[in-house]
C-alpha cells in the first residue's frame, strides 16, 4: 500500500525531531524523559484524555489539514485558512443566531452550507486575482487573514454582538444548531465525524475520480495540463481553490457549533497556519492526515499537561511543531523540491 | 488640547508605530527583489525582541539593538538554510520558522523569567535630539527628537533605493529575482546572493523587534511580535517592492492604527476594526492594479536551481 511505503520518511522525521527536542529539552536544564512522559499521559493517558482531549483538539486541524492540502495538490499555495476559517465560523453564526426558531435538522443543513459558502468566499477575491490576473495567492491569502480577523473583530463588537452588551462576542447558538455529541460521556462532538467522512471522499476523489486526477495534474504541471487541450487548468483550480476555501469555512463553524458555542475574537489560536504543518505531516495524503491531525491535537492537548505535571513550557510544543516541518523539508528532499516547484507559480506574479 | 495638539499626537503616535513595520518591510523588500518571499519574518522580529532584551539587560540598550538585530539574522539564516541552500519550499520554511520562533523564545523567556514572566524593566534607547530642527514648532519634537531607529528607517530608504536600482550590486540582486538562470549564466552567483539578502532581511527584522523591546515598551513578552513580520509582507507590496514606497506604506499602516486612538480621545463613533483593515485592502489593491502597476519580482518564491 503507497500509503505505508511513504510512511517511512515522516517516521524518520519524527524521529529526528524527538531526538533534537529531547536535546534541547536537556540543554534547557528539563527532563526530556519527564517531558515527554507528562505529555504522553496528557494525551493518552486515559480514554478521555484521549477522546475529550485529543480528539477535540484535532478536529479543527483536521478540517484546516484538508483543506490546505485540497489546495496544494492542486499547486494553489492557499495560506490562507486562518481568514477563511473566521469567515466561515462568522457566516454559520450569523445565520443561527437570527433563526433561533428553525429546527435542528433544518439549522444543522443550512448552518453547515452558509459556513462552507462563507469560506468559499472568503477563497474568492484570491481565486479571482490568481486566475484572471495572475496575482500569486500567497500574498493575497495573507493579505485576505488580516481583512478576516478585523471583519471578526467588528462583528463581535457591532452588528453580531451579544444581546448583554457586556463582552466581544456573539450570543450563543441555538440548542438546535450544536453539534451533537459523537461519542457519549466525552466532550467529542459529531464534527471530529465530518472531519474523517471528508478525508474519505478526498482521498476518493483524488485516487477514483477524473476530476481528482485532472486536480493532480493541474498540480504537478500546469504547463502539461494547459498543453494536453483536454480540460482548461484554470477551472481545476478555481474549483480546488474554492473547494479548500470551503472546508476551512466549515472548520470554523463546526469549532464552534461543537465547541465555544459563541463566535469571539481570537477563536483560533492559529490553526490555520499550523494546518500546513498538518497536511505536509500526512504528505497531503488525506488518509494519512487524520493520522497527522491526531498527532498535532495530542501535542496540543499534552503540551499543557507537560507545562503543569513536568514544569516544562508549553512554549515548548510548539517549537517542536517546527523542528518537525523542517526535519520533513530535511529528510524528504523529494517533497521539499516538489512542491516548491508547483510553488514556482505559488508567489510570482504574472507568467 | 488644540487641533494642533491632536495633530501633532497623532504624528508621534503613526509614526512609532511605522518604525518597527518599516525596519522589517525595508529588509523584506531586499529579500524579496532577490526572489526570496521570507514569512518566517515574524520569527526575526520575536528573536531581535528577546535577543535585544537580553542583550539590552546584560550591555545596556545599543549593544541591545545590535544583539537583536544578530538574534534576526540568526533566525533568517535557518531560513535560508532551508528555503536557499536546501531548495526547499519557501512557504513552508517561513511558516516553520515562525511557528518554532514563536515557541522557543517563549521556551528561553520562561526558562529564564518563570512561568510567569515577571515584568522585565529594560532601560530604553533615549532619542537623539537633532539641534535647531527639533525646535521647529509643533513638528520638531515628532519628527526631530527621536530613537536612532527612526532616523535609521527614514535614511535607509533612499540609500536602499540607490543601492538596489544605481549600482551594479542592486542590478545583480535583481536580476537574481527576476531571472536567476539568466543571472547565472552573467556570472552573478545566485545561492550567495539570495543568502545575503534574506540574511539582510533578517537582521533588519531582528532590529524591528529589539526597538518594540528598546525603544517602544522597555519590556518583553511573549508574542510580543503580534504579526508585524506579516504586515511587513503586506508593506512590501503596497510600497511596490521600492524602498521609498515602502517607507511611505509603513507609515500608511501606522497612520491607520494610530487613528483609532485619535479617534477614541475624540469620542468619534467610527468601526475601528474597518479602519485597521483598510492599509490591507488597499495592498490587496495594488495587487489588482488599481494604482498603477504593481509586480512582484518574477522568480519570486521559485527556488533555483530548478
Amino acid at each position: 500500500m503507497r500509503l505505508l511505503r511513504s510512511a517511512g520518511q515522516p517516521a524518520l522525521a519524527f524521529a529526528v525531531t524527538l531526538a533534537v527536542a529531547a536535546a534541547l529539552l536537556a540543554l534547557g536544564g528539563h527532563s526530556p524523559a519527564d517531558a515527554f512522559g507528562a505529555l504522553a499521559r496528557g494525551a493518552f493517558g486515559s480514554w478521555n484524555r484521549f477522546v475529550s482531549f485529543t480528539l477535540v483538539q484535532a478536529t479543527p486541524l483536521l478540517l484546516t489539514g484538508l483543506a490546505v492540502a485540497w489546495a496544494f495538490r492542486a499547486g494553489v499555495w492557499n495560506i490562507g485558512a486562518e481568514g477563511q476559517l473566521h469567515a466561515g465560523a462568522l457566516a454559520g453564526v450569523a445565520l443561527a443566531v437570527s433563526w433561533p426558531e428553525a429546527s435542528a435538522p433544518v439549522l444543522l443543513t443550512t448552518t453547515f452550507v452558509a459556513a462552507a459558502a462563507g469560506g468559499a468566499a472568503w477563497a474568492l477575491v484570491p481565486v479571482a486575482m490568481k486566475t484572471r490576473l495572475g496575482v500569486g495567492e500567497v500574498i493575497t491569502t495573507l493579505l485576505m487573514n488580516f481583512v478576516a480577523l478585523f471583519l471578526a473583530q467588528f462583528l463581535v463588537q457591532g452588528p453580531l454582538r451579544e444581546s448583554r452588551g457586556v463582552f466581544n462576542m456573539t450570543d450563543e447558538i441555538p440548542a438546535a444548531a450544536q453539534l451533537p455529541s459523537l461519542v457519549p460521556g466525552t466532550r467529542l462532538h459529531v464534527g471530529f465525524l465530518v472531519g474523517v467522512v471528508i478525508a474519505g471522499g478526498l482521498w476518493l476523489y483524488l485516487s477514483r475520480a477524473p476530476g481528482g486526477f485532472r486536480l493532480q495534474v493541474a498540480g504537478a504541471s500546469p504547463r502539461a495540463a494547459a498543453a494536453s487541450g483536454r480540460f482548461d487548468p484554470t477551472r481545476v483550480v478555481r474549483r480546488a481553490f474554492l473547494a479548500s476555501g470551503a472546508v476551512a469555512g466549515l472548520a470554523g463553524w463546526i469549532q464552534v457549533a461543537g465547541v465555544t458555542g459563541r463566535m469571539y475574537e481570537g477563536l483560533s489560536p492559529g490553526w490555520g497556519y499550523t494546518a500546513i504543518a498538518v497536511a505536509l505531516l500526512g504528505r497531503l495524503h488525506p488518509g494519512a492526515i487524520v493520522i497527522s491531525a491526531v498527532a498535532f491535537g495530542a501535542l496540543g492537548a499534552g503540551g499543557g499537561a507537560m507545562q503543569r505535571d513536568a514544569g516544562v513550557p508549553e512554549a515548548w510544543v510548539r517549537g517542536t511543531e517546527a523542528l518537525l516541518i523542517l526535519a520533513l523539508l530535511a529528510v524528504d528532499r523529494g517533497f521539499g523540491a516538489a512542491a516548491a516547484r508547483s510553488g514556482r507559480r505559488g508567489a510570482g506574479a504574472r507568467g | 488640547m488644540g487641533d494642533a495638539g491632536i495633530f501633532a499626537s497623532f504624528l508621534a503616535a503613526a509614526t512609532t508605530l511605522a518604525v518597527p513595520l518599516a525596519l522589517a518591510a525595508l529588509g523584506e523588500t531586499v529579500t524579496e527583489r532577490a526572489g526570496v518571499i521570507n514569512i518566517g519574518l515574524e520569527g526575526s522580529v520575536i528573536w531581535g525582541a528577546l535577543g535585544g532584551a537580553l542583550a539590552g539587560l546584560a550591555a545596556g540598550p545599543y549593544a541591545g539593538l545590535a544583539g537583536g538585530a544578530m538574534a534576526g539574522a540568526a533566525a533568517a539564516l535557518v531560513f535560508g538554510a532551508f528555503a536557499v541552500c536546501l531548495n526547499a519550499n519557501q512557504i513552508i520554511a517561513g511558516a516553520a520558522v515562525t511557528i518554532g520562533s514563536l515557541g522557543f523564545t517563549g521556551a528561553v523567556f520562561q526558562s529564564r523569567f518563570g512561568a510567569t514572566g515577571l515584568a522585565l524593566e529594560l532601560e530604553t534607547v533615549s532619542p537623539w535630539r537633532l539641534p535647531l530642527l527639533s525646535d521647529i514648532p509643533l513638528l520638531g519634537p515628532v519628527l526631530f527628537n527621536r530613537a536612532p531607529t527612526f532616523y535609521a528607517a527614514c535614511l535607509l530608504a533612499p540609500v536602499l533605493w540607490w543601492l538596489l536600482f544605481r549600482t551594479k550590486q542592486g542590478l545583480a540582486l535583481r536580476a537574481v529575482g527576476e531571472d536567476p538562470d539568466a543571472a547565472h549564466a552573467a556570472g552573478v552567483r545566485v545561492v550567495r546572493t539570495r543568502m545575503l539578502a534574506v540574511l539582510f532581511g533578517g537582521f533588519m527584522a531582528g532590529l524591528a523587534g529589539a526597538h518594540l523591546c528598546l525603544v517602544h515598551t522597555g519590556t518583553f513578552s511573549e508574542n510580543m511580535s503580534a504579526g508585524k513580520g506579516f504586515i511587513a509582507v503586506a508593506v512590501v507590496v503596497l510600497g511596490r517592492w521600492n524602498p521609498p514606497g515602502v517607507l511611505a506604506a509603513a507609515g500608511f499602516f501606522g497612520a491607520a492604527e494610530a487613528l483609532q486612538f485619535v479617534l477614541q480621545a475624540a469620542d468619534a463613533d467610527l468601526p475601528y476594526p474597518l479602519l485597521l483593515a483598510l492599509p490591507y485592502v488597499l495592498s490587496l489593491a495594488a495587487l489588482a492594479g488599481w494604482f498603477g502597476r504593481s509586480r512582484a519580482p518574477a522568480a519570486l518564491a521559485a527556488p533555483w536551481p530548478r
